[in-house]
């Protein structure tokens, strides 16, 4: 078992070892624990200053890295476009370098642009955690949800996950592929046909436009959200949102019909009603709430991780 | 390498059980105290602390906690390996006890200040004293000392103070390690 983190960056999945991702599922475990201490602060980031640069909008995963660092008593700087230069038409390159040179360790960045990250990585010197780059990855999200899954069956190898809905935009569903196999869980994906690309199939993975038997085979049902904004003036790639809710929603009905238990999962923001039913959202069967409470404790230990390649002077 | 044993049995169970009179001559039933060991090491002297004061106090509702101090260590960046944090449990409130951090060696005393710093996380405690199997002297970078020694050693820095127990390495012995020049 190493103890070390195999990347200095976080881009995607692919950077991580299984090792790796033990790591920081084991390190999460530590930080839980602190998260649970009547004051939830360490000082271990405290000579790092994070950057997190958002080009794209996000309540959750800002606010859940923003608490990570916190918590790690790093020193936060946060950048969003829309209050920005961007606006003016400065490059993402000059952006960001302007950034670094006030002396930034730490770059955790969301843009709208799949290969961002990658590119930002190669052309600075500070250490950059992907918070989401377009459809490619959103690693800290499989990630926690990796966790969250240990949490619930003491393992991931073995467990079956459906990851339903709009996998054709969702880098979640990606960076949860890429992580899930590699821990040795089995993966289905499963959403009408326009939403799931052809190529899905070259992953390894199962396929089905059947929610009933994709709920039948799986342990973990991850309900994606549908992407309205990514789809134009109206539903393109199917025919309303009344349809979809049909045949791939989730309510209490279908679920019942099951006659067993499937843990629920969503990444949030969800929208009750189409792809998941409020009470189902609400219901025993849901860890979405912790999901959410996860996310901070695995933010804390890929920030930590990564810090602990850094020398004292800041960057190595 | 040659390891040179400082400690060994019987002397060193006596070491413990010396250590736990004292503290129930200072303390009385330990009441107010909580003991907390600190990891990885210190754990198996504070299990060992535990037993040892059940029996001589009869008093088997000791507050006894674990510290992880990973997260609080200033040196963890300059070390080679990320050591995973062991698992903390503290389930009692610091605040107002008496605690008395335990740990197997006094060496700089930056685990302690690390401890001391962890410990304040939960809570206020009234007091906090240190117990020490082994105290090397003469070594220190922070004005830490332990109130509580089992036996206190003369060191060369290149030296390495080895405790073993039991529990996890199938004996108790302390030693010396040395360098061969």
């Amino acid at each position: 078992m190493s103890d070390t983190l195999g990347t200095q960056h976080l881009l995607g999945i692919d950077d991580l070892s299984a090792g790796d991702i033990d790591l920081i599922l084991r390190t999460a475990d530590g930080f839980k624990e602190v998260l649970a201490r009547p004051m939830r602060k360490v000082p271990s980031l405290r000579d790092i200053t994070v950057a997190n640069i958002f080009f794209e909008n996000s309540t959750r995963t800002r606010l859940s890295f923003e608490l990570a660092e916190k918590r790690l008593s790093a020193d936060v700087v946060n950048f969003s476009a829309s209050s920005s230069s961007t606006k003016k038409g400065e490059t993402l390159l000059d952006t960001v370098n302007n950034i670094l040179a006030m002396k930034v360790d730490l770059v955790v960045m969301r843009h709208q642009d799949p290969g961002a990250a990658v590119f930002l990585a190669k052309h600075t010197k500070a250490r950059v955690i992907n918070a989401g780059d377009g459809a490619h990855e959103h690693p800290t999200q499989a990630l926690l949800d990796a966790y969250s899954i240990r949490e619930k069956f003491g393992k991931v190898a073995g467990v079956k996950v459906a990851i339903v809905g709009d996998i054709l935009h969702s880098r979640v569903a990606w960076s949860n592929v890429r992580c899930l196999q590699k821990l040795g869980a089995e993966v289905m994906l499963c959403g009408p046909v326009t939403l799931i690309p052809k190529h899905a199939a070259e992953l390894g993975v199962r396929i089905s436009h059947d929610l009933d038997a994709a709920l039948r085979w799986c342990d973990v049902a991850n309900m994606l959200r549908i992407q309205m904004e990514r789809q134009g003036d109206g539903p393109a790639y199917f025919p309303s949102l009344r349809e979809y809710t049909m045949l791939f929603g989730l309510d209490r009905k279908r679920y019942e019909s099951l006659g067993k238990e499937v843990v629920l999962m969503h990444p949030g923001p969800i929208n009750r009603g189409v792809e998941i039913s409020s009470d189902m959202a609400d219901s025993g069967a849901s860890i979405i709430l912790q999901q959410v409470e996860n996310g901070v404790a695995v933010r804390m230990a890929v920030l930590y991780l990564l810090a602990a390649g850094m020398d004292r002077t800041g960057i190595s | 390498m040659r390891a040179l044993p400082i400690l060994t049995a019987p002397a060193f169970g006596l070491t413990v059980q010396r250590l736990c009179r004292q503290l129930v001559e200072d303390r009385g039933d330990l009441g107010e105290t909580a003991l907390v060991g600190l990891h990885p090491r210190g754990v198996y002297f504070s299990r060992r602390l535990r037993d040892e004061l059940v029996k001589i106090t009869g008093n088997d509702a000791i507050t006894y906690g674990e510290l992880d101090i990973t997260f609080h260590r200033d040196d963890f960046r300059q070390r080679a390996v990320t050591a995973p944090p062991a698992t903390t449990q503290i389930d009692f409130s610091v605040d107002g006890r008496r605690v008395l951090l335990i740990d197997d060696v006094l060496y700089t005393g930056r685990t302690i200040r690390a401890g001391l710093d962890a410990l304040m996380a939960f809570g206020r405690p009234r007091s906090v004293e240190l117990m020490v199997l082994i105290d090397r002297r003469f070594s220190r970078e922070l004005p830490i000392q332990a109130d509580y020694v089992g036996r206190a050693v003369d060191t060369l820095n290149g030296q390495r103070i080895q405790v073993e127990w039991l529990e996890s390495d199938g004996i108790d012995r302390v030693s010396i390690t040395r360098e061969v020049s």
